[in-house]
């Protein structure tokens, strides 16, 4: 199944007549995200702004039609792989890969209190919380502190937007600090 | 400003407790409720429609508690303002002079009595503190725009749950919250002394517990009903560990509330010796007229009571107290209100 460097695994999705039930359009879909921790760490080399993603990134923002083909992609792929809610301002860098638009409470910094024992998200107790999955994703791989990292408010007005294109435009570059922000106040600048 | 960060700071052994506001539109009914409390607790926490359940705004039952004498703490949720009116609100509350404020999530609409109200959730209490600091400290609102004059001697709270999954996480989470400016944190109810002192021990390792002052969530179970309540998990952020549960079912039906107190005044005594950890916040679930035996049962009462209190306030709140059995009636009317503060 390996070839090369690059490998990338998917984990086994919801069963394809799965669908929220009634009173839970706020479940993650799918309940779990898709690309197995390891590959999503793999994948975020190529996705991070290097000089190619940039060039095309402007190319496509230049091009009403490409960017609507690009960002139906993006949701195509991102939707089955994660359950992306299309935020367009993306927090799986920092989140072990797992969407944290799919919390009912869409929290963006940890877990809220209410996760029962086992892990059971507060509201759809048979579900796991999408923080518990992300938290043991991340520590998987090294990556548990990234979690330490505080996340500023989300932006309402981005849904919809490709966020692979605002990552490479560097409009979102303050989604979150650089640390856990204790050795010095975390900046949390102005939100226009 | 505020007489509970001066009592934080003393080093003194603190106390506060849960006062949930009235289900109606009453300042006496509140302040009746809030003279239970009087002398003896050092603050109380007026929640924000607690559970999700309609109750007096906290704002308004803050300032009630006040008048009764009390120090007030107003609690507010992420789950019903978006970032405006919580803003807004900030600003309203300090300039009454309500400077102590705790901010939490919140649970979800569907545990509450109108389980079908829009969830708001657009700051959590991470960024809901973060901003509270911006405007205190920057003078600013979360979009730039300055204060005029900003709120001043805001001291600034907040709550976790260290039991929760991931368990490894939580202390990072309190972590957070302290970066992001809480000053104080109440925890959710501790019934596993041996898994609080992980929690405590890993923000104490970190140098936190000097910036920021620990509380232990404690509460009495009254009876077998309540204890299948909250180990039903349909309480938001509540569990009864095995070894409690076998306590409290392990004795005839009728000493389960002396049982749960008993179990209630050593996690007081034990979490009172922690290094660390700065005193105690008592889940009252609508039993405060029970408070004052809990603290003298956990060896923590001495100096407390109405007597201990002067201020002007309080005398004359005291003198109005003899309305002592309508009060209890007030309190009876909530207690099968145990849902308790999801973090
Ligand atoms: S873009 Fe937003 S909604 Fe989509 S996966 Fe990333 S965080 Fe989740």
């Amino acid at each position: 199944m390996s070839s090369g460097p690059v490998h990338v695994d998917l984990l086994p999705g919801p069963p394809a007549d799965w669908q929220p039930g009634p009173g839970e359009p706020r479940l993650p879909r799918p309940p779990e995200p898709r690309l197995a921790p390891r590959s999503a760490y793999v994948v975020q080399r190529f996705v991070k702004p290097n000089w190619l993603n940039r060039r095309v990134g402007a190319l496509v923002e230049r091009l009403p039609l490409a960017r609507r083909a690009f960002t139906v992609a993006e949701r195509k792929s991102k939707e089955d792989l994660f359950g992306c809610r299309m935020c367009g301002q993306c927090a799986l860098p920092v989140t072990g890969y797992s969407c944290p638009m799919g919390c009912p409470k869409e929290l963006r910094n940890g877990p809220c209190g209410g996760v029962g024992p086992g892990g059971a998200c507060e509201v759809y107790p048979d579900r796991r919380c999408v923080w518990v999955v992300g938290y043991e994703r991340a520590a998987s791989q090294g990556h548990a502190d990234d979690l330490r990292r505080l996340q500023r408010p989300v932006d309402h007005r981005r849904f919809g937007e490709s966020s692979w294109l605002n990552y490479w435009a560097g409009r979102d570059d303050h989604l979150w600090t650089d640390n856990d922000g204790l050795a010095s106040p975390p900046v949390m600048g102005d939100q226009e | 400003m505020s007489a509970l960060r001066d009592r934080l700071a003393s080093g003194a052994f603190t106390i506060t407790s849960e006062l949930n506001p009235v289900r109606g539109g009453s300042a006496e009914a509140m302040k009746e409720r809030a003279r239970l409390l009087l002398g003896w607790v050092d603050a109380v926490n007026l929640t924000d429609n607690q559970g999700a359940h309609v109750r007096m705004s906290s704002w308004a039952s803050a300032i009630a508690a006040r008048e009764a004498g009390l120090e007030p703490i107003m609690q507010m949720t992420c789950r019903d303002r978006n970032r405006i009116a919580l803003q807004s609100d900030l600003l309203g509350a300090a300039s009454v002079g309500l400077t102590n404020l705790l901010f939490m999530t919140g649970d979800y609409p569907k545990f509450g009595d109108h389980p079908g109200a829009k969830p708001v959730f657009d700051l959590d209490s991470v960024t809901m503190l973060w901003t509270a600091r911006k405007m205190r400290d920057e003078g600013k609102l979360l979009s730039g725009n300055e204060l005029k004059p900003p709120p001043s001697g805001l001291f600034l709270g907040a709550v976790e749950n260290p039991f929760a999954p991931p368990e490894e996480f939580r202390a990072a989470r309190a972590a957070k919250k302290i970066a992001a400016g809480a000053q104080f944190m109440q925890t959710q109810y501790v019934f596993d002394v041996a898994a609080f002192e992980r929690w405590v021990g890993a923000l104490r390792d970190e140098g936190l517990t000097q910036r920021c002052s620990l509380l232990a969530g404690v509460g009495v179970v009254r009876s077998l009903r309540a204890l299948d309540f909250m180990s039903s998990g349909k309480v938001p952020g509540v569990s009864v560990p095995d070894f409690v549960q076998r306590r409290l079912r392990g004795v005839h039906p009728d000493s389960v509330a002396e049982e749960g107190a008993k179990l209630a005044a050593e996690v007081i005594a034990q979490v009172k010796a922690m290094p660390g950890v700065a005193g105690v916040h008592l889940l009252t679930a609508g039993y405060e007229k029970k408070v004052p035996d809990l603290l003298e049962m956990a060896g923590v009462a001495g100096g407390r009571g109405p007597g201990s209190v002067t201020s002007s306030a309080a005398t004359s709140s005291a003198a109005t107290s003899s309305a002592a059995t309508s009060s209890a009636a007030a309190v009876k009317a909530a207690a099968p209100d145990i849902a308790a503060a999801g973090a």
